[in-house]
């Protein structure tokens, strides 16, 4: 944590770090929502969105949330109650467990974990639970169809999503997420470090089966097979209403943005700009400046907002895969894809 | 036996206190596993006894272990239980003969199996207490996996890719 004039207490550091964590959770889902899925879609759509409450349909958010938080909180009659209404907080639990690791600066980070990158695979992965059991719990064969589809679905693009990273984690020398976002911003392109070395230009595959790999697991379009309205109505969410649809709401949007920071970790250098610049010393994380504290959350926002554009731009535009080609595309040619990049990274790795 | 005790000196306490709500809650979940009456109920129930295993290593500084143990068990095995439960038998509501009919002979067994664990540790450990010493890095345990113990893992992985393979050819129709 950031060394303060006054001494702060440990539970007030706690404080700090849990209002934090909501801050950085909340905030990027609701501008995910109001930019791309109210303004970019209705662009695309050539239509105008929400325009009624507040500035340009600012507040619809607003609107929206009180909307749904005054719904009454049905479960069908023959549901597993219980269950069915812990399954929302499993997947929204998962998203907050991915912030966790997350850096946004030298000194602002929640906490600087070793394995960061490993810790957020695998946490990632307990929001499969959650879709499963609210498929089953809601007494509904389209919701278990639909929770059938998505852990499928979800179990096969986690594969690359690891593989993926591991090519990064390579070329980095460490799963520890700032160390990763160090490795860039201090890195050089052949003897030239003006631009750093980002992880997209020589893991560029990596990049592009990471964020196929992200779009899936957010059970996104063109991978949207788990919730087909056409079809399943809307898949394992289709008995919730009120509260706890605003909740796997939230989750698919909030997972979107933490997934994004991630990957701008990852692929863009993080936080970070080129050490070069300031004539920082990437061993010694005391010598970068203290204002990288507040200007590297803008930076990491930025880049969070440009990866989620992409992510929505293909939503809006593509039409759905089938079952049996969403699975053979991930393991068939994502995997072994993959597996080819880790492959070329290590020989390449221990070859220079 | 002062290393039993949860206060004495150079014994931290907060993680003592720790170990004992977490291995609480563990044998509590692990009792709901055989005595509730829905097979999924039962998997989720063993789902809190995995995390409060993954929370246990967390307390003994293993985070890579941890971290493994949440991927592998929860993200991985508990999702296949679960998934093959409920594409053939997942009804809602209490279902009768979960219980295995000679479910007594597991008492024995598990008290043997106890006294028999206890009186290792005990005997190891005896008074000696374990220093502190804080997460191990990860450079260290795959120096460890990847040079001494390179043998047994490379035998274990290729007992796994074997198992992969049979299954892959017990799952094919043709």
């Amino acid at each position: 944590m950031v060394q303060f004039a006054i001494e702060i207490p440990y539970w007030g550091q706690s404080l700090l770090r849990v209002v934090g964590g909501l801050v950085a959770v909340l905030l990027p889902a609701g501008g995910i929502v109001y930019l791309f899925l109210f303004k970019m879609m209705s662009f695309m759509q050539s239509r105008l969105g929400p325009m009624e409450a507040g500035p340009y349909g600012s507040l619809q958010l607003v609107a929206e949330v009180g909307k749904w938080m005054q719904k009454e909180d049905l479960a069908p009659e023959r549901a597993d109650v219980p269950i069915y209404k812990i399954a929302p907080l499993i997947v929204l639990l998962s998203t907050f467990l991915l912030i966790v690791v997350v850096p946004f600066g030298p000194d602002a980070y929640f906490t600087d974990f070793e394995t960061g990158i490993f810790y957020a695979m695998a946490v990632g992965s307990v929001s499969v639970l959650g879709i499963l059991i609210a498929g089953w719990s809601s007494a509904n064969k389209y919701s278990l169809l639909g929770g059938l589809r998505a852990a499928g679905q979800l179990i096969a693009y986690e594969l690359p999503m690891v593989l993926a990273t591991l090519g990064v984690v390579i070329q980095a020398g460490s799963m520890n997420l700032n160390q990763i976002v160090v490795a860039q911003n201090d890195g050089e392109i052949f003897g030239f470090g003006g631009l750093g070395n980002p992880f997209i230009i020589t893991q560029f595959v990596g990049f592009l089966i990471f964020m196929i790999a992200v779009q899936a697991e957010l059970t996104q379009v063109p991978f949207d097979m788990p919730i087909a309205e056409s079809e399943l109505v809307s898949g394992y969410m289709t008995e919730y209403s009120g509260f706890r649809f605003l909740i796997f709401f939230i989750a698919e949007f909030a997972t979107a943005g933490v997934f994004a920071f991630i990957a701008s970790i990852l692929f863009l250098g993080g936080w970070g700009i080129p050490f070069d610049w300031f004539g920082w010393d990437g061993a010694d994380l005391g010598t970068v400046d203290n204002w990288m504290n507040v200007a590297g959350p803008i930076i990491m926002a930025t880049k969070m907002f440009i990866l989620v554009a992409i992510i929505m731009w293909v939503r809006f535009s593509y039409p759905r895969f089938r079952e049996d080609q969403l699975q053979t595309f991930a393991w068939k040619f994502l995997i072994p894809l993959s597996l080819a990049n880790i492959a070329a990274t290590a020989i390449l790795k221990v070859s220079f | 036996m002062t290393g039993l005790i949860v206060a004495a000196d150079g014994v931290n306490v907060a993680q003592n206190v720790g170990f004992g709500i977490i291995a609480f809650g563990m044998i509590f979940a692990a009792l709901c596993v055989v005595s509730t009456k829905n097979v999924v109920h039962a998997a989720l129930w063993l789902v809190v006894v995995l995390g409060g295993v993954a929370a246990q290593y967390i307390l003994a500084a293993a985070e890579f272990v941890a971290v493994s143990q949440v991927l592998v068990y929860i993200g991985a095995v508990m999702v296949l239980f679960l998934f093959g439960i409920m594409l053939t038998r997942a009804r809602i509501g209490s279902e009768e003969g979960l219980n295995n009919t000679g479910w007594q002979l597991g008492i024995p067994v598990a008290l043997v199996l106890l006294g028999l664990m206890s009186y290792v540790i005990v005997d190891t450990v005896r008074d000696t207490i374990i220093p502190d010493r804080g997460p191990a890095p990860t450079e260290a345990l795959a120096d460890q996996i990847l040079s001494p113990y390179l043998v047994p893992f490379l035998a274990i992985s290729f007992v796994l890719l074997a198992a992969a393979i049979g299954a892959i050819v017990l799952a094919r129709k043709d």
